[in-house]
């Protein structure tokens, strides 16, 4: 069955035939040292015991799949968001070759990024030959506007100073004396991308306001009535972004959001390449000292931005991705407080369509249990939303996800009788998670692409929400935030449970008793 | 409250710096001053004369034992030494392994985000040896320390280490605000010591701000984990050690940008004071027999 030019397989099917099953058959037996199938199936077996999880949570020296990623990732998300910028990375190339690869499977868009391509001499000798000439290179080849400068792990292990580096290519003529390059130190071995996120948006934001570096007078603050936004690390930020400017446009507040990469993310096909498309422009950064306010959608991806802002007379609101009826209440009170103006009756009619939604579909999700990983503020959205819905977030695990984390998510459980059964794991990665399904189950994960490994091994449904999705298309196209976001969840959740109940009742004259034309 | 002072020593390894530091600044707190002593050595004794403990607990070992950095709080690494002089240890790897560079940029952000800085008049960053790699030279960056003291002595080595700190400095100067305070001199009877000090502090555009003359009374201190200020306050060199403290507190914002010279000229500087004698290119490489000979 081996294939030729009229007939051409595909892999599932052309590894099935009978040549390519005994090679692999014999290509275990000789190369891969098999083990025992009965010893294989104990151990399996094994790992699903409570013992087994207990040794599991004891484990110190080993991560098994983090749900997390590094911190330049993080201060890319943030670079692409501002107006013709490129995200410049100053280390190594296959770091950057990741990021890249990483958005563009997520958004199956391209996602321009440089390197200064440090290599064994510039770790020896210090990176700033390949800042001079990466600065240059980039600013001629790419014409961006701006070039923003993050680490990897390379240039901050040998402790490049990225602000003496960028003041001495400016002395050497790499790239104009006004030329801005905003910059801060992301080293990938400390926190994760929501780390990253954060350093960025800082150093942006410190870098226009407070002087370029010291290189001109600091900004004075003249307050107005806008309202400054920024969305965090979000993988739906294309969808989200979208409907959060719909919703501003609703209540007819001015605002700025601040890393706007929904366009850049989501460019056209008509013939024309955009490298760069949409963003915040530098004009729209240095305006935003002046807004009245900033509102953080999340919490733990501005945990050193916000104070900032706070420094410069502005008040900070940090809510938690807000996707249930309650958080986006929160949202919608708090931009009309500061705004001063009325929730408008299109939102309100919005809100009475959700929770109708929610009312009609309560009793196939009422009391069922779910599992939920991701970032810190993505699960504690989910939680809540979960719980409104009456449904139980039993297990919810963050990677990146702290002490102050974890007692914000217990203080949440401990707010609804639907909380009672439920645990926080700060912390602990995919593999705990795998010893959790097994030993707590639930009906249901909620998580990114990486969880259909526990859904197989488990036999857990898993519902795909967070970032990366990579195995589905286009879900960052669809907001989860607002109502409209809730109701987006609402259905995606849905669909996995009326699947689930199709595939229990599937079979003729056994189970098909319930199989339902009408759920 | 007056601005933060923030200084640094450098210098090559075993010339005294710690001490030197240490006997400065507790003579500093004499003076009313509310100061900060951050070590990077990985050696972790840049305190012991104001702790009088063996070694501190150093932010690296506790952020390793609890997990990471993030789980510290900074009760559990500063400790409180002779005259509330306030000390932290960054630590480091064991010799052989690791990055003890990045250990003390990691300490460093440690203690700047969770506000050890504050009510305080003086930070002091003892730094090891040469600037030898982007690590040690982040107490030198910008909006960090603003003066670097210089240890040294009249030993070839030592100028050529103070030589090389100077060329680290040079290389932030333009860039930041760092500047050279000047040259501290730790006598270790070479010949000609004093005058050889002041040529080469002239010769990288500084002072030298003071010389220290040897005294066994450091030992003796030293031995008891005191600095001579706590062990021996009446003593002749405990003076010396407050003169060099208000000239160090009186140097604030006098310093320069050095300009380092070559080796050459390092080596015609040791030839200029008959240190070395004049050596021509027929004699190098000869060992002392071949020359009699």
């Amino acid at each position: 069955m081996t294939q030729n030019a009229d007939h051409v397989l595909d892999h599932f099917d052309l590894f099935r035939g009978p040549e390519y099953q005994e090679m692999l058959a014999n290509k275990k037996k000789m190369f891969e040292n098999p083990r025992d199938e009965a010893e294989v199936e104990r151990v399996r077996e094994w790992a699903k015991t409570e013992e087994y999880k207990e040794l599991n949570f004891k484990r110190e020296a080993l991560t098994v799949n983090p749900a997390k990623a590094c911190q330049p990732l993080g201060a890319v998300f943030v670079a692409v968001g501002f107006e013709k910028t490129i995200p410049f990375v100053h280390g190594s190339q296959g770091c950057v070759a990741y990021y890249r690869s990483h958005f563009s499977r997520h958004f199956k868009e391209p996602t321009s990024c440089v390197s200064s391509s440090m290599t064994e001499d510039a770790a020896v000798f210090g990176g700033l030959n390949n800042m001079i000439d990466g600065l240059a290179n980039t600013l001629s080849m790419y014409k961006p506007k701006m070039i923003a400068v993050s680490t990897t792990c390379m240039a901050e292990v040998i402790g490049d100073d990225l602000n003496a580096f960028i003041k001495t290519s400016r002395e050497k003529g790499s790239i104009p004396e006004d030329y801005p390059v905003p910059f801060a130190h992301t080293p990938a071995f400390v926190g994760s991308h929501i780390t990253g996120y954060d350093n960025a948006m800082k150093g942006i934001i410190s870098y226009f306001w407070d002087g370029r570096a010291g290189t001109i007078e600091k900004l004075e603050r003249k307050p107005n009535d806008s309202i400054n936004f920024l969305g965090g690390f979000d993988g739906y930020t294309v969808g989200n972004l979208r409907e959060i400017k719909r919703i501003f446009g609703e209540f007819g507040i001015k605002y700025t959001i601040l890393g706007d990469n929904s366009d850049v993310w989501d460019t056209p096909t008509d013939g024309e390449y955009r490298m760069y498309d949409g963003g915040t422009t530098i004009e729209e950064t240095l305006e935003a000292i002046n807004a009245k306010a900033t509102i953080s959608m999340q919490e733990y991806c501005t945990e050193k931005t916000l104070p900032l802002i706070a420094e410069h007379g502005q008040e900070v609101v940090a809510l938690n991705h807000p996707i249930s009826v309650k958080g986006t209440d929160n949202f919608l009170m708090t931009l009309a407080r500061i705004s001063g103006k009325e929730i408008p009756e299109s939102l309100a009619r919005e809100r009475g369509r959700l929770v109708d939604a929610i009312a009609d579909s309560s009793a196939h999700i009422h009391g069922k249990k779910f599992a939920i990983y991701g970032d810190p503020d993505l699960c504690y959205g989910l939680a809540e939303f979960l719980l409104e819905l009456g449904a139980e977030p039993t297990t919810v695990l963050a990677t990146n996800g702290g002490k102050a984390w974890e007692k914000k998510m217990q203080a949440l459980f401990d707010s609804s009788p639907f909380g009672k059964n439920c645990k926080v794991y700060p912390g602990k990665d995919l593999w705990h998670m795998r010893s959790l399904l097994f030993t707590d189950p639930v009906d249901f994960i909620i998580g990114n692409t990486y969880g259909k490994y526990l859904e197989r091994d488990t036999g857990t449904p898993l519902i795909r929400i967070g970032f990366p999705i990579f195995d589905r298309h286009h879900k960052h196209r669809y907001p989860v935030w607002g109502y409209q976001g809730g109701m987006n969840v609402l259905v995606t959740i849905l669909d996995k449970i009326f699947d689930t109940i199709d595939l229990a009742t599937n079979v003729p004259a056994k189970t098909d008793y319930s199989f339902d034309i009408i759920r | 409250m007056a601005k933060l002072r923030q200084i640094a020593f450098y210098g090559k390894g075993g010339i005294g710096k710690s001490t030197t530091s240490q006997n400065t600044l507790a003579a500093l707190s004499e003076m009313g001053q509310k100061i900060l002593i951050v070590g990077c050595d990985p050696k972790a004794d840049s305190t012991r004369l104001i702790l009088h403990a063996k070694a501190q607990d150093t932010i690296l070992s506790l952020a390793a034992a609890a997990g990471s950095v993030e789980d510290l709080e900074l009760e559990d690494v500063m400790k409180v030494g002779y005259r509330d002089i306030r000390c932290v240890e960054s630590g480091g790897p064991e010799p052989g392994v690791g990055c003890a560079g990045r250990g003390v940029i990691t300490s460093i952000n440690f203690l700047e985000e969770n506000g050890a800085y504050e009510d305080i008049d003086y930070v002091s960053y003892d730094v090891l040896g040469d600037v030898v790699c982007g690590g040690f030279a982040m107490p030198i960056r910008e909006n960090k320390a603003q003066e670097i003291y210089i240890v040294m002595s009249g030993e070839m080595m030592a100028m050529y280490a103070a030589n090389n700190i100077s060329k680290g400095i040079l290389k932030y100067a333009n860039s930041g605000g760092v500047r050279l305070g000047g040259l501290v001199c730790n006598e270790r009877q070479t010949d000609k010591e004093l005058e050889l000090a002041e040529s080469l502090a002239k010769k990288l555009g500084t002072t030298l701000i003071y010389f220290v003359p040897r005294d066994n009374i450091v030992q003796h201190a030293e031995l008891r984990r005191m600095t001579v200020l706590e062990y021996a306050p009446d003593s002749q060199q405990a003076q010396h050690y407050r003169n060099l403290a208000t000239k160090v507190h009186g140097n604030s914002g006098n310093g320069i940008i050095p300009t380092p010279i070559t080796m050459d000229e390092l080596e015609d500087l040791l030839m200029e004071h008959g240190v070395m004698a004049q050596v021509d290119e027929s004699q190098v490489g000869k060992t002392a027999a071949e020359l009699t000979a």
